[in-house]
């Protein structure tokens, strides 16, 4: 376990910048998420921790040694593919002992019999263990690739969408495994996804990556709450936030500030505008409201059992919503 | 994934498909049959006219690739002693004595060594480089393949004169290692682009994975890329030993001692007492075997090492 410090760390393939100058401190035992979409530099951040690309500048510490000259092996690093990349000519139990027969580790056979499986009962592939890897389902195989990580005890796990291609209910539940482990074990997890509810959920620290830069870092709530930007504020919250121009409710907005952002919490219903109701969407825990204002769409929730219907006619009002600039920026208010 | 179609084929194109195969089958081993029924017949037998295709068999092929004979005068032949052994029995029917052993067993062993030294070596350069090219950013990579692939834009033939007289200057001429290092010159090209094609195909994140696991780039070659290149590597070397085996030319111009291979021994062997075609068909169906058998035993690993699945796409 160790701390993992990048500072102004960059990388290029070609032209394109997949990483820009990223400085970022994970801290030992914490489980930090990195959020953002497909190409925002997320899988490339973890490719170069890992060792399987090097930096054009900048430096990667893990335990306060830079590594940046090292191997792989020599980095002590686990890491799970998204493709899940399974040794297709092992078995399962092969699989998950390849890691712990390494040189670096070379661990004797009956332990590794015993870690093999206990990692495969924890993660419920034990009956498995004797398939070919390419015998299994795909979830299986997702299974198999954490489980290739979990024999070990590295420095840090590297962690690259590993539960995008499971099924909702498997994803929960691995979810859940996975914070019981960095709870355990009090390992330090680095983890890529751009789904926000594993982001919420398990993090500890959540990084927003924008076009290869690191936008905002901090701890899930203060991304909620406190977002640097429209960007930000976007990647976080079910429904989004809605962005109106900053004069809909009226005057009241600080100087410079050209857009509000209105999460459902920041809308008072019952007072304020009247708007037209337009979907009721009944999720069970949840009722989504989709109403309009003016011109513009905005998206709320309701009480669950709200009588709304689309057609009725409600008033809102905004309660300390968050103001940006023209460029995304936020500006408190 | 490759489109196929969902409906069975009709009775009827399946017994015509099933027709021309065993009719391109006759056609292709007919030749292969009569090479070896001939070795199996008698000398006036195996030029009858019209040919025997029923036949008394005869080893008398096979012992006369092995053996040297003499004939002696009638009065000596006479007052030899009862034959000993079966081969001694059927040589002194023609009326001939044993005098040695033939030189087709050396022969026969040169070719075995030249033959699969030249395989082994063609595979173990040609997967590394097939590798290197394949991983890394090698300066000039693209020039380098066409390079290596012009080699063979030629006969290998045309620079006999070249090299024969470098393997005189350089002392190659008529040894193992001249011939499997010629031989391997002339396979790596092929070597290379096969399995560069075949290394292509494995993705990289599983030497990825290896490397994050703890092993070093050359281990995870060699345990993770190796299994899963065991097809091209089976293929190609059947085809290395099939152009090392075969080869004649080379063969005919740089050996004619030690280091004589098969191919060039074989006709020799029709001018000892006549036109033995026999001896001469037992010859090529004994040099036929080995790489049939080499086929054979590889015919598993070409079916296996299939990766389907095991990378999500």
């Amino acid at each position: 376990m160790a701390e993992v410090v990048l500072s102004h760390v960059s990388k290029s393939f070609g032209a394109a910048r997949a990483v820009r100058d990223v400085s970022l401190t994970i801290p030992d035992g914490a489980f930090v998420v990195l959020l953002g979409p497909t190409g925002a530099g997320k899988t490339t951040t973890l490719r170069l921790i890992a060792g399987l690309e090097r930096p054009d500048s900048g430096d990667i510490a893990i335990g306060g040694a830079s590594v940046v000259q090292d191997m792989p092996a020599q980095r002590d690093v686990a890491m799970v593919f998204q493709q899940y990349s399974l040794y297709p000519h092992l078995s399962v139990r092969d699989n998950l002992a390849f890691p712990l027969r390494s040189p670096v580790i070379n661990m004797a056979e009956p332990d590794i019999a015993k870690r093999v499986q206990a990692v495969a009962d924890a993660l419920r592939i034990g009956h498995k263990l004797d398939n070919k890897a390419t015998a299994l389902s795909g979830g299986e195989m997702q299974r198999v690739s954490i489980g290739r990580a979990l024999v070990r005890q590295p420095r840090i796990y590297l962690m690259d969408e590993p539960l995008s291609s499971l099924d909702a209910k498997l994803r929960a539940d691995l979810r859940v495994e996975l914070k019981r482990i960095h709870a355990e074990l009090g390992a330090t997890f680095l983890y890529v996804t751009h789904d926000q509810i594993e982001a919420m959920t398990m993090a500890t620290h959540v990084g927003v990556l924008d076009r290869g830069g690191l936008v905002q870092f901090g701890t899930p709530r203060q991304i909620y709450v406190d977002p640097v930007s429209t960007y930000v504020a976007s990647r976080l919250g079910q429904p989004r936030i809605t962005l109106l121009p900053a004069g809909t409710f009226g005057p009241g907005a600080p100087a410079g500030a050209t857009q509000m952002g209105l999460r459902p919490e920041h809308i008072v219903i019952g007072e304020g505008q009247p708007a037209t109701v337009r979907r009721v969407e009944r999720l069970g825990d949840q009722t989504r409201l989709h109403l309009r204002l003016g011109p513009h769409e905005i998206v709320t929730l309701a009480d669950p059992h709200t009588p709304l219907a689309t057609g009725d006619s409600i008033a809102i009002r905004p309660q300390t919503p968050l103001w940006f600039d023209a460029s995304g920026t936020r500006i408190q208010g | 994934m490759s489109a196929y179609s969902v409906t069975e084929p009709s009775r009827a194109s399946k017994s015509i498909a099933a027709v021309l195969v065993v009719v391109y089958a006759i056609i292709t081993l007919l030749p292969l049959l009569w090479i070896i029924s001939t070795g199996f017949k008698s000398g006036p037998d195996s030029i009858s006219y019209p040919p025997k295709v029923l036949f008394e068999p005869s080893l008398e092929g096979y012992v006369n690739l092995f053996t040297t004979r003499t004939r002696i005068g009638a009065e000596q032949f006479a007052a030899l002693p009862p034959p000993e052994t079966w081969y001694d029995e059927i040589v002194r029917q023609s009326g001939t004595v044993i005098a040695g052993p033939s030189r087709f067993g050396e022969r026969f062993m040169n070719s075995v060594i030249i033959g699969f030294g030249s395989t082994a070596l063609s595979i173990f350069l040609g997967t590394l480089a097939a590798y290197a090219f394949s991983r890394f950013k090698v300066p000039l990579k693209d020039d380098l393949l066409f390079f290596i692939l012009s080699t063979r834009m030629m006969p290998p033939i045309a620079v006999a004169i070249p090299i024969y007289l470098m393997y005189r200057e350089l002392g190659l001429s008529d040894t193992h290692l001249g011939m499997i290092l010629l031989y391997t010159a002339v396979n790596i090209s092929l070597a290379v682009w096969l399995l560069k094609g075949f290394i292509d195909e494995i993705p990289r994140e599983y030497e990825e994975a290896a490397l994050i696991d703890g092993y070093t780039r050359f281990q995870a070659f060699r345990k993770v890329v190796l299994p899963q290149a065991a097809t091209g590597i089976a293929s190609t070397a059947i085809f290395c030993l099939i152009f090392a085996w075969n080869e004649y030319a080379f063969a005919v111009l740089l050996t004619s001692g030690k280091a004589q291979t098969a191919p060039p021994f074989i006709p020799t062997i029709i001018g000892v007492g006549g036109q033995d075609w026999p001896a001469v068909a037992a010859g090529a169906t004994l040099f036929l075997l080995p790489v049939m058998i080499f086929t054979i035993l590889l015919r598993k690993h070409l079916l296996r090492g299939i990766t389907f699945g095991a990378v999500r796409k």
